[in-house]
């Protein structure tokens, strides 16, 4: 089958690689009828995350038809259904995904034991996001096999179209979750880091939670429009200080919540900052660039919550703990625990409430995948998000 | 994990250690003290250079008198013998070099220190392969209660399931069972061993009896957790790791930290408690086998033949 590899720093290629097998009892072989490019596979594409191998399948947000089942899997599956993939997978049956965190799944990550030693705490497996999260492969491809897929997928009637649901594997319940986590109060202003896919489906969970402004803040005026679009506020980084203009928004007082949409790449204006973060992870001292977190941090009300759903992957430097510590707020983050979520947002979906297909701008062959990376890591041809057709 | 090489009081009153401190001490005073003279003495002439390197040698054996009579260890052994060496490196660049005059003293000692080198290398080999007593311990906590869990370790025969490292385990009799593991270097060991301690649902201990390839015993403990989470189980392994702090190093250089593979035996029980069997990605197809870890397998779909060897 064909399928979208990992080949080093900067380059993926299709390649012809073999069939997926079922490996474990309950695995499922889906044949994969649309997947997408995601934010945090660039951080992959650039050498960021550690543990990446030549040859790693590219991937984790996907759909389609099962084509084969494994014998342990419960009646609730067959072939011919469709289903939509989350990416973390979870077990269901650990003490995590007991206490719905299903993205910390505890038995779903055979290489735990490395996860374990940058973590703390070993994470769940992952399809196509490196050998840290388990060295799954993932679903830039023909093809795809589908652990656990009786306690993981989500079935998908005829009614909706591939576009309608595909996000539902990652983006729009990772942008909701970060609007959850705000705890929204009516009449609450949402900040919003980062006008990417995540961050736009951020700003619509946040508006469906009840938030009264959102504020999209970004420097490509292609993706602020996308947002204004929608009648949010927009602040592009590259001209406005962004604490002034938040101030200025606010009364004076800072937006209630912060939601970082960015993570481990963060870009910004003030270069010397930057400069330094730069210095630092060019000597592994520090891995990840948190200028969008320390923004959220120092522009957050006091006694808000700042909400981290940007992927971060290692070390920070320069985290603002006096202002956290000091003005009484609230940090919260996560992998997305898709699983929680799927459900609920199908049902926003179907009444129409949320139209997760408004961020698409880009649909390709999966064979084109390589085009698909450079457009959207380079922000060519105003790409948001590039939908694959295997 | 608690470690412990051949006791540094063991050592103290070996006679060949001390005998080795105590050589060390007679050649290393005239060198640092008269190294032109020490120098002549080998047939070596009196050059600066040469006085300055007899020199460094005295006072290199000062540091293994001083170490091997004080606080004696296997590395100071080690360290005579990368002495010796190096003695023997500029011992052999002398005699190329030899103006013919002392030729015969350079000769003999030349061979003075073949043979001393021949006998540090005994007594470090001899005075490092000692057994290395080693204590692992673990601990994980799985959604299930006590008899449960208890009932699934209690089945010997299904320990290989999730221990890297078991072959087989045969239950003999009532008791009584036999061991296969792989070690490092492709090698197999095999030993008996008896169940010490037996109570349902808390507790299971065992130890090798006499004749086994590596001594060893272990215990398993089962306790509910807080807040009806479970069980906790709390896993402690002793045995006598052969070839001693060597033997460990090279085990480690093969990806045998044995710490790590009790945690991952551990998380590999748990998987096949909660979701009844090990997962396996496309990266470490092989589940259990830790060895297989690393390097990875590439994040894609096996070739016919990578399957039926990952599924064998």
């Amino acid at each position: 089958m064909k399928a979208t590899c990992w080949t080093g720093r900067n380059t993926v290629e299709v390649q012809d690689v073999p069939d997926p097998s079922i490996l474990n009892s309950r695995d499922a072989i889906v044949e994969v009828t649309s997947t997408a490019i995601c934010g945090s596979d660039l951080h992959l594409l650039d050498g960021y995350v550690p543990s990446m191998e030549k040859g790693d399948i590219m991937g984790h947000e996907f759909m389609g038809e099962i084509v084969e089942v494994g014998p342990g899997v419960s009646d609730k599956l067959r072939v011919g259904d469709r289903v939509v993939v989350p990416f973390p997978i979870a077990c269901g049956a650990c003490a995590s995904c007991h206490a719905k965190l299903y993205s910390c799944c505890e038995n779903t990550n055979p290489n735990a034991g490395i996860s374990e030693k940058l973590f703390g705490h070993p994470t769940a497996g992952i399809y196509g996001y490196s050998h840290l999260t388990g060295g799954f492969a993932g679903g830039q491809a023909e093809y795809a096999r589908v652990v656990l897929a009786d306690a993981n997928v989500l079935k998908i009637g005829p009614e909706l179209t591939d576009e309608q649901v595909l996000f539902l594997s990652d983006i729009l319940p990772t942008g909701y979750m970060g609007a959850e986590m705000c705890d929204i109060q009516k009449g609450d202003v949402v900040a919003v880091w980062g006008a990417g896919p995540v961050g736009q489906f951020a700003m619509d969970s946040a508006r469906v939670l009840g938030a009264e402004k959102v504020i999209a803040i970004d420097k490509e005026t292609y993706r602020l429009d996308m947002a204004a679009a929608q009648g949010y506020t927009t602040i592009n980084f590259e001209d406005t200080d962004v604490r002034s203009a938040l101030l200025e928004l606010t009364g004076g007082r800072g937006p209630d919540k912060c939601i970082d949409a960015v993570g481990l790449e963060a870009t910004h204006g003030a270069s010397h900052v930057h400069l330094y973060d730069r210095a630092k992870q060019a000597v592994r001292s520090e891995t990840d660039r948190p200028h969008a977190l320390r923004q959220a941090i120092l522009s957050c009300r006091s006694g808000g919550v700042v909400s981290v759903i940007g992927v971060y992957g290692g070390l920070i430097d320069k985290f603002p703990a006096g202002a956290w510590m000091n003005r009484s707020l609230t940090l919260r983050a996560g992998q997305c625990h898709v699983h929680r979520y799927m459900k609920p947002l199908l049902d926003l979906i179907e009444q129409g409430r949320i139209d997760p297909t408004r961020v698409i701008t880009h649909r390709l062959p999966l064979t084109e995948a390589p085009t698909g990376y450079d457009l959207f890591k380079n922000k060519k041809d105003r790409c948001e998000k590039v939908v694959l057709t295997p | 994990m608690k470690t412990d090489t051949r006791s540094t009081s063991r050592l103290r009153h070996d006679p060949l250690v001390r005998g080795l401190g105590w050589a060390s001490a007679l050649l290393g005073v005239p060198q640092a003290a008269a190294p032109a003279g020490f120098a002549r003495a080998v047939g070596v002439d009196g050059t600066s250079r040469h006085r300055s390197a007899t020199t460094l040698v005295g006072l290199r054996e000062l540091a293994a008198a001083t170490g091997l009579l004080g606080r004696p260890h296997p590395a100071w052994l080690w360290g005579r013998v990368g002495g010796d060496l190096m003695d023997l490196t500029m011992l052999i660049r002398a005699l190329r070099n030899h103006d013919g005059r002392g030729r015969g003293r350079t000769v003999a000692a030349t061979a003075a220190v073949t043979a001393i080198t021949a006998t540090d290398v005994y007594a470090a080999v001899t005075r490092t392969r000692r057994s290395t007593p080693m204590e692992l311990t673990a601990a994980t906590t799985v959604t299930r209660p006590p008899d449960e869990v208890y009932a699934l370790w209690k089945d010997l025969k299904r320990l290989p399931d999730f221990m890297a490292h078991l072959d087989e385990v045969r239950v003999t009799g009532p008791g009584t069972s036999h061991w296969r593991a792989s070690a490092p270097f492709g090698t197999t060991v095999e030993w008996d061993a008896e169940t010490t301690q037996d109570d349902p649902g808390r507790l299971l201990a065992w130890r090798s009896v006499d004749g086994a390839d590596i001594d060893n015993s272990g215990e398993v403990r089962f306790e509910p957790a807080p807040g009806g989470r479970g069980t906790e189980i709390r896993v402690t392994l002793r045995y006598d790791l052969p070839g001693g702090a060597l033997g460990k190093a090279a085990a480690r250089y093969f990806g045998e930290e044995p710490h790590q593979q009790l945690d991952d035996d551990l998380r590999r029980f748990k998987q096949i408690v909660e979701i009844g069997e090990v997962v396996r990605s496309e990266g470490a197809p092989g589940g259990k086998r830790a060895r297989g870890e690393f390097p990875q397998h590439p994040a894609r779909p096996l070739t016919e033949d990578e399957l039926k060897e990952a599924l064998a």
